[in-house]
């Protein structure tokens, strides 16, 4: 099967400020990886060049089975991001979003199909209300109904946790080992060692923008993990 | 087929954004009752002065809301990093330029129903009979304003000194524009017929072809820098 990322030698400077430095990273399909960091490691620059959002300076790889250089096109039609931002357009309403994005999408945007894509979010009751009333955790919610309307093979979560409450963050764990279950695979992005840990099927460490540690969940137990993180981002710091 | 939806799509969430919001329709609509006062005060009660100046106050007059209105175009897009995903959106990034080509052209459409009729009282002059190709003259250089203040407008969204750079870029671009439309709307408000500036006609419509190609043509480079 092919591998959901394989990339080598990724390397990504803004101007004399080299933020990742010969970054190799592999995923398989059905695998969730945690990508730990702390702040300014270069996790959100490694999640934009996956998603084909940034270019590197030198390196390359596969990601969803296409070239990273030459085929961003096709990657961004088998890759969900979500980032950052919550790409909601605040004046129009949960599902006016959704049919917003399905057909830019190219995907269909009838009605029964973005209820169901709401429905899957634990949206459907606000359908019809606007974004701009929603909390941040409802925002994430609508962006990932966004992002599985597209039956991605890849996730890039970069801090998916964020502004979700306890029962949000158990759904969204849900959501993930089910996506995970079907054959998808997910690169979480995140500084903290929550609740993504426990979904996850191997943990890498990148610090100063390199892949200090890449290794099976299973092996490590959490006490191990995180003196390795911590001796990874003393020596980075 | 699939152009056409994603740049109608694009067309639907601008206008439901705006008639929802009204930001940019009022400010244009409170801006260009004001350039009338500041003209009316300028140019004082002389008619004849008026008239003389009258193309070219209208012109300056959508030039100047269009600088307003035009340079917000994609300042909705960086709420909540929209913009991130327009362009991880696949397919012709075209659609997304003529989408919102669309609303602008609609929104200075707009502004220009109303100044002209603002025009019309203010100025006690009867636009009626030369209404049809007026019209004619204004469609060709609102499409010229908007093809190129929709490209810059995408292209100056990012940059922290949009509002200087935007007319920097736009008005040396629009001269041809501005140069046919003017001794066009002059032609026409003496009663000329369309066929005697057929040669201003002419080049407003190639500025307008050459704009819209370059536009559709560089959008997704805009959008990938």
């Amino acid at each position: 099967m092919t591998r959901a990322i394989d990339i080598q030698g990724i390397r990504k400077a803004f101007g004399a400020n080299a933020v990742l430095e010969q970054v190799d990273l592999s995923l398989e399909a059905g695998e969730v990886l945690a990508l730990l960091g702390p702040n300014g490691a270069g996790k959100t620059t490694l999640v934009k060049i996956l998603a084909t959002l940034l270019r590197p300076s030198s390196g390359g790889g596969r990601v969803a089975g296409f070239d990273l250089l030459k085929e961003p096109e096709r990657i961004r039609r088998q890759v969900g991001i979500l980032g950052h931002g919550s790409y909601v357009y605040e004046d129009l309403t949960a599902q006016e979003n959704l049919r917003f994005w399905a057909t830019m999408a190219g995907l269909p945007a009838d009605a029964g199909a973005l209820r169901k894509a709401l429905a899957a979010v634990d949206l459907e009751m606000v359908a019809g209300e606007r974004a701009r009333t929603f909390s941040s955790g409802m925002k994430r919610r609508l962006a990932l109904a966004r992002i599985l309307l597209g039956a991605p093979r890849l996730l890039l979560l970069d801090e998916p946790y964020a502004g979700l409450d306890q029962q949000g963050k158990k759904w969204l764990e849900e959501v993930l080992l089910d996506f995970r279950g079907k054959g998808g695979a997910v690169l979480m992005a995140t500084h903290s060692f929550g609740r993504g840990l426990s979904i996850a099927d191997r943990v890498a460490i990148l610090a100063g923008g390199r892949i200090v540690l890449n290794r099976p969940r299973a092996s490590l137990d959490l006490e191990e993990l995180h003196r390795l993180y911590a001796l990874a981002t003393d020596d980075d710091a | 087929m699939m152009f056409a939806r994603r740049a109608w799509i694009v067309l639907w969430k601008d206008l439901l954004t705006e008639r929802r919001s009204k930001e940019s329709l009022n400010a244009l609509f409170f801006f260009a009752v004001l350039l009338l006062f500041l003209f009316e005060f300028a140019l004082g009660p002389d008619r004849e002065r008026l008239t003389a100046a009258l193309p070219g106050l209208l012109w300056l007059g959508f030039i100047l809301a269009g600088l307003l209105g035009l340079g917000r175009t994609f300042l909705v897009e960086r709420e909540n990093d929209c913009w991130e995903g327009l362009l991880l959106t696949p397919g012709d990034k075209g659609a997304i330029y003529l989408g919102k080509l669309a609303v602008n052209f609609l929104l200075m459409a707009a502004v220009a129903i109303v100044l002209l009729g603002l025009f019309g009282i203010f100025y006690n002059v009867d636009l009626w009979a030369s209404l049809a190709p007026l019209s004619i003259v204004i469609f060709l250089g609102t499409v010229g304003l908007a093809s190129v203040g929709t490209l810059f407008g995408a292209m100056t969204s990012q940059v922290r000194a949009r509002e200087l750079l935007f007319p920097l870029l736009l008005l040396p671009v629009q001269v041809p524009v501005l140069l046919g439309t003017v001794k066009a709307t002059e032609a026409v408000l003496q009663g000329l017929a369309l066929a005697e500036v057929a040669h201003w006609l002419k080049l407003l419509a190639a500025a307008d072809l050459v704009y819209l190609v370059v536009g559709i043509l560089t959008f997704e480079f805009v959008l990938e820098a």
